[in-house]
């Protein structure tokens, strides 16, 4: 017969509602707890898998990440070129393009960069060679890019579908350049371009051939800030990305909006690509880009398309990685373990959003029932 | 007979991609695009063979009804587990859908490369993993097979989860398209502010489709594991099966009928190269891409002809909160 009372009571036990803006460092106070809390929890994960104390294992976590110069410049070098890749999609994603083909659009880059290295090294002069590479690079992401989001303003394809495909095409079109640039042949690997002539590589500066990644990457940061926060068109890109009702209603021209920002958003992949190429790797697999173009878009989310947060993000990521990649060496495990603790770490702040985002509300079961 | 064998290679490449496939359709029907399907495929090879490997090794001699019964709840507990965790941060805590997919992907390939990479050195005795037994009963044809030539090896020369996999695609179309549950589940894929006032639960529709999508997708990977590989697990193996069953979602129209079809159109695409003599390295890299860009086309094609049946839920990767229309 209580069941019978209970139906009268319409309270329920929890309720949520939307959250005013919270203060922003409260906001950071969650998300520490939530990233605090993960660490706790990849600990125990660490040591039951592995039996081995916390305390070491975090130690070994930092070395990897700071332990030597060549593991510090190692870790600089993955969080520029994360950045790069994260820094791209973002003014996608602020218009809410979900663009989850940065893979792909990196990859593309990647691959007109080496064509250029290995096609016209011998043909045009020293000093071209790298533009020229940077301007194949840039377009082949643009393109990459460009083709989904027209058929989104054109047609409203589903862009997250179009432009994950993207990214398998890209891929497969790698494996058939390899075919023939392979060196050794057979080896279906391309192997370090131009290892003597060193043409077409980034130079280093003061000894350290990934400072100019570094440099340039920092400067992108900068600039992409200024332009989502302080232009004109970054402003069209938050409208259009709140509603593109009102952006009509304002006489913003969406489409052009959406094809000139996934330009941009590709365009910034090419360059992730070059940087890859001809800073980094001096060669091309179909695993250059190496998950970061998915990886960017957690890294973008997180920060709350917010450029300078990225830095932040991108690093929390990147030092889980080298971390990870060093306790595998170190207690020889599978490198895999750097994705079971970013994964965990990833839920967590997942989560937390919804704290930040909605108030929860508590009423006390009424008695009487 | 040729065409029999490579129809037969075709089916068994296009089953994980099926099983992946009408996974996503259900999930992707209640409006939740789950991009971490590839993980959980993943997580559902890895649980299956980490079922088998401890089994295996715990008793002398297996029971073989136990063998087929132990990875295959394994893996359906691994792959529920994290569509769980997907349905939990996206339906509950209302937190972006590609976000949490893509971490969840992150998540199980990393899960499924962990375990079954250094489980042997885990467990102690090192050396690749392999369950060569518990395979065995999974890859048992049915018993006519072999006496009715051509016809019996291209219709009944598959382990048993190829057949759980057509099944299960034919009771998802049917389920979808004419029964009330699936009405209903349509209705919250496509507007769940309407399917809320008409009394529907969005939230109990949501998590039972992500859930069952996800431990059927799951199946895929135990099918790739257990009976495709014969239980020996290789790092990164399965390869981008996971996104190529997404890609069979566009290519079957959200309808796991037309997906059973597909799948064995895709098989076919993954090894046609190895029967058509001559081929260059280069030619199979193009016809790797041939799934993709056919994909791509199907998709420009529907949005172009905006036909209402052909096209992806309204309401897809969208999140649903009641309070805020």
């Amino acid at each position: 017969m209580t069941t019978n009372n209970n139906i009268h009571i319409h309270e329920p036990i929890i309720q949520v509602s939307k959250r005013d803006d919270m203060i922003w460092y409260k906001s950071w106070i969650v998300r520490a707890i939530a990233i605090i809390l993960a660490m706790i929890v990849c600990g125990i994960v660490t040591v039951l898998l592995t039996g081995l104390d916390p305390i070491s294992v975090y130690v070994s976590m930092f070395e990897g990440n700071f332990g030597t110069e060549r593991r510090l410049w190692a870790m600089l070098k993955e969080l520029a070129l994360l950045l790069c890749v994260s820094l791209a999609v973002t003014p996608a994603f602020k218009m809410k393009f979900w663009n989850i083909g940065a893979e792909g659009q990196t990859l593309a880059g990647a691959l007109a960069c080496s064509a250029c290295m290995i096609l016209l090294s011998n043909i045009v002069p020293s000093y071209l060679l790298i533009p020229i590479m940077l301007v194949a690079s840039v377009a082949a992401g643009l393109i990459w890019a460009i083709v989904p989001a027209y058929f989104k303003a054109k047609f409203n394809t589903n862009e997250t579908l179009f432009t994950l495909m993207m990214n398998y095409i890209a891929m497969q079109l790698v494996s058939f350049c390899i075919v023939f640039w392979e060196n050794p042949k057979n080896s279906n690997t391309v192997g370090v371009i131009n290892p003597d002539s060193m043409l077409g590589w980034l130079p280093s500066i003061g000894g350290q051939k990934y400072a100019m990644c570094v440099i340039v990457v920092a400067l992108l940061t900068v600039i992409m800030y200024i332009y989502l926060r302080y232009s004109k068109q970054g402003y069209e890109i938050s409208v259009v990305g709140e509603s593109q009702n009102t952006a009509r209603y304002v006489g913003i021209n969406v489409k052009k909006v959406i094809i000139r920002t996934m330009a941009i958003s590709g365009a910034l992949c090419g360059l992730a690509g070059f940087l890859i190429v001809s800073g980094v790797d001096h060669s091309i697999t179909t695993a250059s880009a190496g998950g970061m173009g998915f990886t960017a878009i957690m890294v973008s989310w997180l920060a709350k398309f917010n450029p300078v947060v990225m830095v932040l993000t991108s690093f929390l990521i990147v030092f889980l990685e080298c971390g990870a990649g060093q306790i595998a060496t170190a207690f020889d495990l599978n490198q895999s373990v750097a994705d079971i603790l970013t994964g965990i770490i990833l839920f967590a702040i997942i989560g937390s959003e919804f704290f930040i985002n909605y108030k929860i509300k508590f009423h006390k079961k009424n008695k009487e029932a | 007979m040729l065409v029999a064998t490579i129809i037969k290679k075709s089916v068994e490449q296009g089953i994980p991609l099926l099983f992946g496939s009408t996974g996503e359709i259900l999930t992707e029907k209640s409006g939740n695009l789950n991009l971490g399907i590839p993980g959980i495929m993943y997580v559902g090879g890895s649980a299956g063979i980490l079922g088998a490997y401890l089994y295996e090794n715990a008793v002398a001699t297996p029971n073989p009804l136990l063998c087929v019964l132990i990875p295959l709840i394994a893996s359906l507990i691994g792959s529920t587990l994290l569509a769980l965790i997907y349905s939990f941060l996206t339906i509950t805590l209302r937190a972006n859908q590609n976000v949490t997919g893509l971490a969840l992907t992150t998540f199980g390939v990393g899960f499924g490369d962990f375990f079954g990479g250094s489980l042997t050195k885990i467990f102690g005795n090192g050396g690749t993993l392999s369950v060569k037994l518990s395979s065995d009963y999974f890859k048992t044809p049915l018993p006519f097979a072999k006496s009715l030539g051509w016809f019996g090896e291209i219709f009944f020369s598959y382990g048993f989860l190829a057949y759980v996999a057509i099944i299960v695609a034919l009771i998802s179309a049917f389920v979808l398209k004419r029964t009330r549950v699936g009405l209903h589940l349509r209705a919250v894929g496509e507007n769940p502010a309407t399917a809320d006032a008409a009394g529907i639960s969005v939230t109990k529709y949501k998590y039972l489709a992500t859930c069952i999508g996800g431990a059927i997708a799951g199946l895929g990977g135990l099918y790739f594991i257990m009976d495709y590989t014969g239980g020996a697990w290789t790092n990164g193996g399965f390869g981008d099966r996971g996104w190529l069953a997404i890609a069979l979602v566009i290519f079957a129209l959200w309808r796991p009928n037309i997906g059973i079809l597909g799948s064995i159109v895709f098989g076919g695409l993954y090894i046609a190269y190895s029967y058509i003599s001559g081929l260059s390295r280069s030619a199979i890299a193009i016809f790797n891409m041939l799934p993709y860009v056919v994909t791509i086309l199907i998709l420009v094609l529907t949005s172009v002809r905006n036909k209402k049946e052909t096209q992806p839920p309204e309401h897809l990767g969208l999140p649903y909160f009641r309070e805020e229309r």
